[in-house]
This record gives C-alpha cells, structure tokens and sequence, in this order.
C-alpha cells in the first residue's frame, strides 16, 4: 500500500515535468519553431508537393483527413489479406480472414487497437510492423492533428483557415513519437523485451521434461509506440501481461507514463496556444479528479478478495485478486494500469480486465464511458474535453441569462449545436450496438462468462470500440463476421463522428472576432468552471449509462454469495 | 480531391518506410548489439527466465497454476492467454476447489497466487510467500530441511524495483536451478 502511494507520488511528478516540458516542446512543433528535424521533413513536403506556408479551411482539412484515413484502412486491409506472399514470416502464417482484416484495418486507423486476433499466432512480423506498427504512429499523430486544429480555432480570429492536415501529421510524427518511442524502444528492451526478427526459439527444460517453442519477434519497439501513441495493440494476445512485451515493474510504469504523456501535456499546449496557461490548468484539474477518484475506487476493489476464490475456500487474499494478474505488477499497480489505459484511449492491459471483480471491472468500464477525457488518448483527449467545455459553458450561460462565450469567442447556435453532436454522437452508437448485440443471437453467442458478467462483455467490448480505446474483457469471442462487422462500424463513427464536428467546430471558432472580456463574463480558469465541466462529464457519461451498467458490474457486485 | 488522393498515397508510402521499415529494423539492429541476450527471449539453460514452466514434480517448487502450458510443443507456439473467468464464475469456483484440494494433497497451505492463474498465461514467477508455502512439499520431497530452503528462498527474492515498484517476487525457474545447484552440492 505504502509502495503504491509512492509509485502514483512519482507518476505526478513524472507527469508534471512532461506537462511542463513536452507540452512546451509540442508547441514549438506544431507552431513550426521546432527545425532539427527538417533534414527529413522538408524532402517529404517536397514529395507530398506540400509548399512552404499552405494552409487549409476545416473543410479542406477535412476532406484530407477523411482521404488519408481511407487510404490506410485500404494499405492495412491488403497487408493482412496479402501475408502469406509478402517477407519476415518464419511460421508461415495464413491470410487473415476479409472480416478480421477489415476490422483489424479499421482498429488500428482509428487509434483504437481492438483485437480480434491472438498476435502471435496470426500476425506475421512484417504484418505487425509495416502494416499495424505504422498505423500506431500515424493515427496518434492524426489524433494530435486535430486537437491542435481546434486549439487553433481558438487563437485565431478572422481567420479562414486551420493549418495544414499534411504538415501537422509529419510534424507530429517526426518530431514527438518517433525520437521519443524510439528511447522508450530502448528501455522496453534493455529490461527485457524481445526485438528480433528470427522465429521461435525451441527450448527444452531437463529439470521437468518441458519442452518449449517460444514465440519471438520485433517487439520492444511497438511496445514504445503503442503506449505513447494511446493504441493498445499489443504483438502478443494478452499485450502487457506478456513478459516479452512488459518485463518488468520498470516497463510497466513507464507504460502507464507513456500512456499518460502526450494527453496530459496537451493542456499546456492549449493553455500556451490560447494565450493563458491556466485555462489548460483547468482542464487538467477536472481530469486529475476524475483520474484520482477512478484510480482509487478501482484500486480499492482489486485490493479485495476474488469472491470465487474466496467461495472455493479461499478467504485470505492478503495481496487481492490475483485471479487474471501477473506477480511482478501485483493487484494495485495491474488496477492503475487498467484506469491508465481505459480512461486515455489506449486499452493496452498488464492483466485480466475480466477477472477483475465487480467494481474493479466497473472502474475500466465507466472510465471508457465518461468519452476517454481524462486524459483521454493522444489528442481526442483534448478536443472531446473542449467539446464537454463547450457545453459547459453553455450551461453558464442559461443560468446566469448571458450569451456564453469560452477564450473569448462567442457561444452561439452553431458551437452548441456542433459541440453536442460530438458529445452526444459516442453514447448514441455504444447503447445502439451493445443492444442489438444483445438482442441477437449471433451477439449473445459471443459472451463467454455466464450471467451479468457476459452481458458486460459485450456492454464492453462496444463501448471500448465506440471510444477507440481497444481495451477488452478477453473473454468475449469477438472474431466472428458479426463482431467484426458491427465493431468496424463502431470505431468509425466512434473516431470520425466526433473528429468532423471537431474541425467544423474548429473553422467556425477561426473565423470568430474575439469579444473583450467584461465583469459579467463567465470565466473558464477557476473552480467554479472546474465544477461545472466535471458535472457535464459525470452527467453525460455517467446517467446515459446507468441503465446499461446496473445490468452487468452493479447487479453482478450486489449478487452476493451467487455463482452464475 | 485528387491532389490530396495522390498526397494520401505517398505519405501512406513515406510512413511505410520511416515506420514500418526503418524504425523497427534500426531499433533492432541496435537492440541485438547492445542488449543480445534480452531482444533474444532472455534465453538461459532450461528455458526462458521470462517464460514460465509448468512444474509438477514435488521435487521442484511450482509456478503459478496456468492451466496447461501454453507453449508446450505441438508444431508451432501457442498463444498467451488467460482464463478470462470473472469474479462470480461457477466454473472458476469449481477450479479453485480442484487446486486448493491438489494443494492439500501435497501438504501444502496454498496461497492466493498458487490457486489463480495468470494473465499471460505463462508468468514466470512467484511472491516470495508463495515458495515459503510449498515448502513443506518440497522439503518431503527432496529432504532438504526448511530452514535450508527458507534461506535459499531468501537469496532468490529480488524486488521491488527501486525499492517501491512492485511486488517481491522469485523467478521460478531460477529458483529450481538454484536449488539444483544446493542439491549437488550436498551430495
């Protein structure tokens, strides 16, 4: 318990310093200060026929988006389908299945990283690396896009345009993930993940006769891309539980940091960009509560006993429930990781979400359904939260009878309207889907648990996918042509539903003169508007899924001594 | 539309080549000169430190319960995988009534660690009250007095990382082979 304190004492420090510092450096990128690395960048602008200076309207930005975000689905779901012909396969592995492959392709452009598929078993090396890892590098750097379009929609005013999709998508790549995943790469290897590109190893035990064929491959790298860039997709089927992907105590918190970085630094960029640092602080404030208030709660519930383990007769479990978890994380640091990665929208796991217990599995649940906002994933973090400020600030504006404004900009009927589309867009599709998953039976056949708890599988897995997260109740067998179908849907309006309103949000925002701020202004940087964001997210979150959440973890948590 | 069709294309094709290619393959080819032994498995003599075994022997101290090894030989690897059963499961109730009886058979008082599985389905280790635990199992076994195991327990413990990070834990295989190395050198 002591130890844990420490651990999370450390991560807001670490954290601290990369808010300050990367969030520092993030806008010397994406304002075009940062140069060390045009060496590389200004060749591909020049093969891109990208000049000096182009700018885009949020409709043009858009539409290259939209383009570039088609393109990789289709570079992805040919490599999956092409593997057997294509390089770095030692185990021969077969094509992978039309309905996998659309949804694997879907999954990793939206930043989503669910998985269908056990890694290592139907992903061949280059299948991993050129058409899973890539994907890890460039959806984050979309992702990023995108909130920095709307931060500019902020500070600018009169303005036609937003900035350039192209540029910031290679500033983004080359200047933030590839030299920091790269050290990170390092690291995962140095304590012990494997990064080759030889076969199997074959080992044999003369202590008890076993004999081993241990699957290896190029991992530590996309380990380092996948935490920072909030994906999740891990080489292996159970991702960080994996020693060969998360070998240590060491890698995992630095995981649970990278995972963090990016979104967490993001509001000082915002607050940098807009022209007031406290205005990031607020936001930061809303998330660290939530994040503070989930980590404990989930925490707390892994600390206790596994009532299964407990009814076999096993009621002293001094260190939780192990049911699901690896010794070197332990219960405690396996439910940070889990709220971590459920509440940025990466969904990488140390551990078992579902053996967590009731409430265990409710923090992961209810982290994804409050819109992935604290902190959310590599840039949707930021722009799904403004677009929660947004109604926040529109919600200041009825109770004290002022037209709204936020950062100077004048709240009218076109943000309202665009900001809740973007709100309301995610809860709409996950209650959708999970209920007719549930109400068939080619839906129902996925749940692999019995009782409430299969019924949160599925309740999950459409959740996880309509946020773009990935994390999974492992149980469910999602690789049918229906999950795979249903889960692509899923995760396209769950990224572009909420990213088209975004950019429109944003051109509206740019085009804006901006109002001096007078004695009767609502203001956006202290308490009072901390309050009022953390109700809008709590309320949109947390009362649209109530219904849907007292039927899986609440009435699994109250069937007290009930096996199902 | 074309122009950003074309522009789409090429910077998939640019990605492909610094992301895909250039990267992975640096990372290693760096990888394999510094750190040989960790970017191959960690291989050692018997097996992978970061792989655990199934042990079933009373001889040996045991591992985590994963229920059959997933790595066992068949023509190609298996994949990790965990048990996947939640927390009010009739099925993980009943499996854990099996081990706990397995365990009684052996002499042994399990802990929680010796009655669940893992999540990758091959955890290579143990808390260092788990292998205090089997104790009694091993020590019928193989003669060795507990004391002596307990002492041997003692030096395989490593962890928390930095002091803080982590749970204690023994590397299970190490463990086996240091208590190898005890036997033949009593002998």
């Amino acid at each position: 318990m002591g130890h844990f304190l420490i651990t999370c004492l450390v991560l807001v420090v670490v954290l601290g310093l990369a808010w300050r510092f990367l969030g520092e450096y993030l806008v010397a990128v994406y304002s075009g200060r940062a140069k060390w690395f045009a060496f590389a960048e200004l060749p591909i602008y020049r093969v891109l026929g990208v000049s000096d200076g182009e700018e885009q309207s949020w409709q043009r930005y858009s539409v290259s988006l939209i383009i570039f975000s088609g393109v990789s689905i289709l570079a992805t779901y040919l490599i999956l389908r092409l593997q057997p012909g294509l390089p770095f396969n030692p185990q021969h592995l077969a094509a992978v299945s039309p309905a996998l492959s659309w949804n694997t392709a879907v999954s990793f452009v939206t930043n989503t990283n669910w998985q269908n598929y056990a890694g290592e078993t139907t992903m061949s090396y280059f299948s991993q690396m050129v058409a899973l890892q890539v994907q890890q590098f460039i959806s984050a750097a979309v992702g990023i896009a995108v909130a920095i379009a709307l931060i500019r929609g902020f500070a600018r005013h009169g303005e036609q345009t937003i900035g350039n999709f192209w540029v910031d998508t290679v500033r983004g790549s080359l200047y933030v993930l590839l030299p920091i995943a790269f050290l990170a790469g390092l690291i995962f290897v140095a304590q012990g993940a494997v990064q080759t590109l030889s076969g199997p190893a074959l080992v044999r035990d003369s202590l008890n006769g076993v004999t081993q064929l241990i699957p290896l491959g190029p991992v530590g790298f996309m380990e380092a891309i996948k935490q920072l860039g909030t994906n999740g997709g891990g080489f292996y089927n159970t991702n960080s539980a994996v020693p060969f992907e998360n070998p240590t105590a060491l890698t995992d918190f630095l995981s649970i940091a990278l995972v963090l970085a990016i979104p967490v630094a993001l509001t000082y960029t915002f607050g940098k960009m807009v022209g007031s640092v406290r205005q990031g602080i607020a936001l930061l404030a809303a998330m660290v509560v939530i994040f503070g208030i989930w980590t404990s709660f989930t925490a707390f519930a892994e600390a206790q006993p596994n009532p299964a383990v407990a009814a076999a007769g096993l009621t002293h479990q001094p260190t939780g429930n192990m049911e699901g978890k690896e010794v070197r994380f332990g219960s405690l640091n396996s439910a940070l990781f889990g709220v971590a990665s459920t509440q940025t929208s990466t969904g990488s796991a140390d551990s078992a979400y579902d053996s967590f217990n009731p409430m265990g599995g409710f923090g992961l649940l209810t982290g994804m359904m409050l819109g992935e906002v604290t902190p959310g994933g590599a840039g949707s973090g930021l722009y799904t939260i403004l677009l929660d400020a947004i109604v926040a600030v529109f919600i200041g504006g009825l109770m004290i009878g002022r037209t709204p404004e936020y950062l100077g900009k004048k709240i009218q009927a076109t943000e309202v309207k665009l900001a809740s589309l973007g709100v309301l867009i995610m809860p709409i599709t996950v209650l959708v889907l999970a209920g007719i998953a549930t109400a068939l039976p080619v839906g129902r056949a996925g749940a692999f648990n019995s009782g409430p708890h299969g019924f949160t599988e599925i309740l999950y897995a459409l959740t996880s996918q309509g946020n773009n997260n990935g994390s999974a109740f492992g149980g469910l067998n999602g690789n049918t042509v229906f999950y795979n179908v249903v889960g692509g849907i899923d995760m396209l309006i769950g990224r572009f539903g909420i990213m088209l309103p975004v950019l429109a949000l944003a051109g509206a925002l740019a085009a804006k003169q901006v109002v001096p701020a007078s004695a009767g202004t609502f203001r956006t940087d202290n308490q009072m508007f901390v309050v009022l964001l953390l109700g809008v997210i709590v309320i949109v979150g947390g009362l649209t899924f109530f219904p849907a959440v007292s039927l899986g973890p609440l009435v699994e948590q109250l069937s007290h001594g009930r096996f199902f | 539309m074309l122009a950003q069709l074309r522009r789409a294309i090429v910077l998939s094709l640019v990605a492909i080549v610094l992301f895909g290619v250039g990267y992975p393959l640096v990372g290693t080819g760096i990888s394999q000169l510094l750190f040989n032994h960790q970017a191959n498995g960690s291989l050692v003599k018997g097996g992978s430190a970061l792989v655990g075994q199934s042990w079933t022997s009373p001889d040996w101290f045991h591992g985590r319960p994963d229920a059959d090894n997933p790595l066992l030989l068949n023509g190609k690897p298996g994949s990790s995988g965990a048990a996947n059963l939640g927390p009010r499961s009739e099925t993980l109730v009943r499996q854990t009534r099996k081990l706990i009886a397995y365990w009684h058979s052996q002499g042994v008082d399990p802990t929680t660690d010796l009655v669940t599985t893992s999540a990758s389905g091959y955890d290579p280790d143990i808390t260092p009250a788990d292998a205090v635990a089997e104790i009694p199992m091993v020590s019928r076994a193989t003669g060795l007095s507990s004391a002596r195991l307990r002492q041997l327990i003692r030096t395989q413990t490593q962890g928390p990382e930095f002091g803080f990070l982590g749970p204690s834990y023994i590397n299970v295989l190490q463990l086996n082979q240091a208590l190898k190395a005890l036997e033949s050198r009593l002998r």
